[in-house]
């Protein structure tokens, strides 16, 4: 990281929708004084500030933890999710990549399933239904066991923990041509299909969160892996093969129960 | 609604349909390009050739049954998918720039409308013989089929040629993408086998192997017997 502190002067092309009923438009504006230094969501609070002293609507955008790990940055950014660095979320995109005089495109993320709910912030809780309907395991495990009581591979454990970082962001939505929701359904099944306590329910999980997954209105996987490009957790194409085949399965083998909700299979 | 019913109509399930499908249509498609290549034995073996399937009935009509349902439960199904796609996403982008994927990829809708049509045009011209009748059902020395007169003078017409030059890029655009998807979409991919860089060389492969004899014939290669 360079000592030197410029400030930059930019335009924003920022994508302004008063409610989730009311159209949107991209609306331009110029912010001052942006320290290089300073991460894009904070640029983001400067423009703010600047609107609120005109008084102006500030921008909506989602953000939480702002240390790259709990998943709600979301954002756009000149048309590549989190502005498109390698294994980076927005809030971890720092102003020094930018020059002056840059013009910035932030739109939201674009899917049918996840709506605006306001200007740069959009629904997410059709990843909350998928989780809700099988990413977790209903065993009850009781209190925490001994170390190596239950013997996990390293590469299993390897395994387990890559497909484990996934945050949720949706970036992979955001960047698939088709607004497929698979990079995100297959990281969370893999990240227990790794590990001897996903195994029980491995394909009826499969089945119930690949339903709740095309329920929710996400497209089709098409393996264009522009997921895999834009994941700020580098979670591998791997993940979906795993996916694709545990389907299979689940479609073919797996004997379901009996009396289901729909009274058929 | 039925397990497989509910099955196929998952986009997963879908995707799986269109990679089964694909593949047989693929193999086909080698099949088919290698018979050709026959045109360089000379009009004897490709007569031969063309006279043992056409004879084959017991096994021509199946395979064409199972071509057809095959080609048009591909489309069907692609149908549904584009449409899905499209309305996963309602709102488009101001600014999209997508990294890694490929413009042929991305335009399968495109290319496989586009080889549908292309796929009419060749059974009217070569099944149907209705593109140039004057060409189809004329008889060799030996009162068969001539299959290999036919195919020369086909193309030894530049339009025809060029029909087919376009087709052949179409296909080698549609299938670049499928012959690196299929792997995937089935779950077969594994990162020890770069399936995935094999759409391009497969691609190359039968673009080759299909305008070697019309390209042969053009520039005078390949001529009528007798000529």
């Amino acid at each position: 990281m360079s000592d030197s502190h410029e400030e930059l002067d930019l335009t924003l092309h920022v994508w302004r929708q008063p409610d989730r009923a009311a159209p949107g438009k991209m609306v331009a504006y110029k912010v001052t004084g942006v320290s290089t230094h300073a991460s894009f969501l904070e640029m983001l609070d400067i423009l703010n500030e600047q609107l609120v002293a005109r008084g102006e609507e500030p921008v909506a955008f989602d953000h939480d933890c702002r240390e790259g790990i709990c998943g709600m940055c979301s954002l756009m950014i000149n048309g590549r999710p989190h502005g498109g660095m390698r294994a980076t979320t927005t809030c971890q995109l720092h102003m020094r990549f930018f020059k002056n005089g840059d013009e910035i495109w932030i739109e939201p993320w674009r899917a049918h399933a996840f709506p605006v709910i306001k200007d740069l912030c959009v629904d997410r809780t059709a990843f909350d239904k998928v989780i809700s309907i099988g990413g977790f395991v209903s065993a009850n495990c009781g209190s925490a066991p001994d170390a190596n009581d239950l013997l996990v591979p390293k590469e299993a454990a390897d395994r387990a923990m890559d497909a484990a970082a996934c945050i949720g962001c949706g970036a992979c939505v955001a960047a698939c041509p088709n607004g497929s929701a698979m990079l995100f359904v297959a990281a969370k099944l893999s990240h227990l299909h790794h590990l001897p306590q996903g195994q029980p329910e491995r394909l009826a999980r499969t089945g119930a969160m690949v339903s709740a997954m095309d329920e929710a209105g996400f497209g089709a996987c098409s393996n264009h892996y522009e997921c895999e490009a834009a994941c700020p957790k580098d979670i591998s194409r791997d993940v979906i093969a795993e996916l694709n085949r545990d389907y299979a399965r689940s479609a073919f083998v797996h004997r379901e129960r009996a009396n289901k909700a729909d009274g058929s299979g | 609604m039925s397990w497989f019913a509910r099955y196929v109509r998952s986009t997963v399930g879908a995707k799986h349909v269109m990679a089964v499908t694909g593949l047989l249509l693929f193999l086909f498609a080698i099949v088919h390009m290698v018979g050709h290549l026959q045109m360089f034995g000379g009009p004897d073996m490709y007569n031969a050739y063309a006279n043992f399937l056409q004879n084959l009935w017991e096994v021509k009509w199946p395979t064409r049954a199972g071509l057809l349902a095959l080609l048009l439960i591909h489309v069907a199904v692609a149908i549904g998918l584009v449409a899905r796609n499209r309305g996963a996403r309602p709102v488009a982008y101001a600014m999209y720039k997508p990294v890694v994927s490929r413009s042929a990829g991305r335009a399968m809708a495109w290319t496989g409308m586009a080889l549908f049509a292309f796929l009419a045009f060749h059974i009217i011209h070569f099944t149907a013989g209705q593109v140039q009748p004057k060409y189809f059902h004329t008889l060799d020395a030996q009162g068969r089929i001539d299959a290999y007169s036919m195919f020369v003078r086909g193309f030894q017409n530049v339009g025809i040629y060029a029909t087919y030059l376009a087709g052949m890029v179409l296909l080698a655009l549609h299938l670049g993408h499928g012959a690196a998807s299929w792997l995937q979409s089935l779950g077969l991919r594994h990162p020890k086998y770069p399936a995935d860089r094999l759409g391009l060389p497969i691609a190359a492969f039968l673009f080759v192997g299909y305008m070697l004899p019309p390209t042969a014939v053009l520039v005078g290669l390949i001529r009528l017997p007798g000529a």
